[in-house]
């Protein structure tokens, strides 16, 4: 094993899998010279040359949509947005080109593009570099939405969604770029799809995402002193969604917690929420809470206010366990 | 000087573009075919003339009005219209429709219901022609209401930049959707805008197939030496509404009956009379020829069952 950041895991991800296939490419702004712009793509300029490291314009748009026709014709392009919040200049692209293509021209295409893109507050970026949209993506049949929380979920994943043949949204978390984790020296994938047990724990289920994994397993070791057994399941991948994990789970806790940063409003939690509801009631012993942040923009000023932490998740378990 | 083999072949499918889109009007009109449909009727020397300067596995994207590109680009007719009638034997089985059929064999990639959607597409392939070391060209036809999408200068630029393989085809009729060029334009030739990309811009009279032919060689030549994209701009008529069933009221009656007197294919039919080339008799060959192809393409897709529920599922993923 060894200890490595998110960030650099991102990369050695990146020049993996760049060596294994020659299809694999990348392409964003400031990839190539800069390294990228949190340095995601750093040395792979002068490791597998300007063929492959593609620097662009500021167009995000034609960077979503090279990657779909270059796709089309079989190479594997991994492009980079540079903050999740500027998907939404290339929707278009993302929503009605690329997760279309596939079913309405009859199944002739594959289309396997990664894009890559960072989520989250925490920098005090303001309200146009720090949201969450995952559940708008992983509302649209024809993408997969991939959302890793620790260095070794997120080298695994990315190796995985690279050789992928769907288009795959892959939402990185810049608060933890700098995070450490161990990593094992040799070769390994994670398949998309399947949740982490992160923590094992009998009375309580918290399922979350990206930051708030790190946030939810704080909040349980808090509470285990208190003689509360949280479980912690790391979603992973938001869609498609590891149902029998959280279902496993919450056979067995019988309670539900759901904690995400994005705004809680229609948000991932609504969905697991509901989906427990529909399918287990019967298992249920208290109300599925969900901690989000509120419905408001993320503010530039008083993100501390904003952003969801261990606290909440610990208010949220306190309060099913006391239903 | 044009071979008279290439010139016979694009008067044919200027014919087989207009007669099939004729069909279409009828039959939808009849209620047999859901959705929309959108005819090029008035332009088919932009498709014809494009087109023949391709190989069968050159790139073209096309749009909403997208029949007749890829009839000229060699789509096989049954299939083609049993994709319109939303059959299983359509090259998409049915799931595309009119607006967005494809053929990756004959190099369609895919025709697009969203306007300027598919040119950011075509900077790809065109980059993976390149990436490969193949010779293909990409053609991407969109129409004069796309060029003032986004898409439009993100990826002119970008083609430009990288020296990208592909010819942007501005197929102007004249209106976007239901909007003259002067409400929405300060500009008459779009053409001019290639400069701004570092780019050579065409402007042809799109109604004349041999000015149209003459101009995508050189656009398509320099795509495959490697010498750069080119902004091809075709001005040409639209005959019909935006779409079929389109009442037209926001157009003069008198600009639909002077558009309509720019006929391509009597223009073209009288060119190649006069030079000998065909003779009347010629021509009625071809319309035999064609009425019965057409037939035949109606027969097979009338024929062909609709998917059933389990298909609603399929291709979602790859699995």
């Amino acid at each position: 094993m060894k200890e490595i950041r998110y960030i650099r895991a991102i990369s050695e991800a990146l020049g993996e899998e760049m060596a294994r296939d020659e299809n694999v490419f990348v392409i964003g702004e400031d990839v190539g010279g800069p390294g990228g712009a949190f340095s995601g793509t750093k040395d792979l300029l002068e490791r597998f040359g300007e063929k492959r490291v593609k620097d662009t314009p500021i167009s995000e748009s034609a960077i979503v949509g090279l990657a779909i026709g270059a796709a089309s014709q079989g190479l594997r392009p991994v492009a980079e947005i540079m903050f999740m919040d500027f998907l939404t200049v290339c929707m278009d692209q993302i929503v009605n080109q690329m997760a279309k293509m596939r079913y309405m021209f009859g199944g002739v295409y594959k289309l396997p593009v990664v894009i890559r893109a960072p989520c989250g507050g925490g920098l005090n970026a303001g309200p146009q570099h720090s949201q969450c949209l995952e559940s708008w993506f992983a509302h649209v049949p024809g993408l997969k939405v991939v959302m890793p929380a620790t260095p070794y979920d997120v080298k695994g994943l990315l190796k995985t969604s690279i050789r992928d043949d769907n288009p795959i949204l892959f939402i990185e978390n810049k608060a933890l770029y700098a995070l450490k984790g161990e990593i094992p020296e040799e070769e390994y994938l994670i398949p998309i799809g399947k949740a982490d047990v992160k923590r094992e724990g009998r009375d309580v289920t918290v399922v979350a995402t990206s930051r708030m994994v790190h946030q939810s397993l704080e909040a349980a070791e808090i509470l285990s002193n208190e003689g509360i057994d949280v479980e912690v399941i790391d979603l992973r991948t938001i869609n498609p969604l590891d149902k029998e994990t959280i279902f496993e789970s919450v056979e067995k806790t019988s309670k539900l917690v759901i904690a995400h940063e994005a705004v809680k409003a229609f948000g991932i939690g609504a969905e697991i929420a509901a989906m427990v509801c529909e399918e287990m009631i019967d298992c249920l012993d208290a109300p599925v809470l969900r901690v989000g942040a509120p419905f408001v923009p993320v503010p530039f000023n008083l993100e501390k206010f904003y952003l969801p932490n261990s606290e909440d998740v610990m208010k949220a378990v306190k309060k099913v366990m006391e239903y | 000087m044009v071979k008279k083999e290439k010139l016979l072949e694009m008067f044919y499918l200027m014919m087989k573009i207009r007669r099939v889109e004729e069909c279409l009007l009828d039959i939808f009109a009849q209620g047999k075919i859901p959705g929309f449909i959108h005819v090029s009727i008035g332009q088919e020397a932009v498709a014809a003339g494009v087109c023949s300067q391709l190989e069968t596995n050159d790139y073209i994207f096309t749009t909403h009005r997208g029949h007749g590109q890829a009839i000229a680009k060699g789509i096989d007719l049954k299939r083609f219209m049993a994709e319109i009638y939303g059959r299983k034997d359509g090259y998409c089985k049915g799931k595309s429709g009119s607006m967005h059929i494809a053929c990756k064999e004959m190099g369609i990639v895919g025709s697009n219901g969203i306007v300027g959607g598919g040119i950011p597409i075509s900077v790809g392939t065109a980059f993976a022609s390149v990436f490969k070391g193949e010779k293909r060209v990409t053609v991407c036809f969109f129409g004069d209401g796309a060029v003032n999408e986004g898409t439009f200068h993100e990826s002119l630029n970008l083609a430009s930049l990288w020296n990208l393989p592909v010819v942007f085809c501005c197929e102007n009729n004249g209106w976007a959707q239901f909007t003259p060029q002067k409400v929405y334009m300060n500009l008459e030739n779009i053409s001019k805008r290639a400069e701004s990309y570092g780019m050579v811009g065409v402007t042809v009279d799109g109604d004349d197939v041999l000015k149209v032919y003459e101009q995508a060689e050189k656009a398509v030549l320099r795509a495959r030496k490697g010498q750069g994209p080119t902004l091809l701009e075709c001005k040409t008529h639209r005959w019909f509404g935006h779409f079929a069933g389109d009442a037209q009221k926001y157009r003069p009656p008198k600009e639909i009956q002077e558009a309509r007197e720019f006929d391509p294919i009597a223009k073209f039919r009288k060119f190649l009379m006069e030079s000998k080339y065909i003779t009347p008799e010629y021509s009625d060959t071809i319309e035999a020829k064609i009425k019965s192809e057409i037939n035949e393409a109606v027969a097979f897709a009338e024929n062909s069952p609709i998917e059933g529920i389990e298909e609603l599922f399929n291709d979602v993923y790859v699995s």
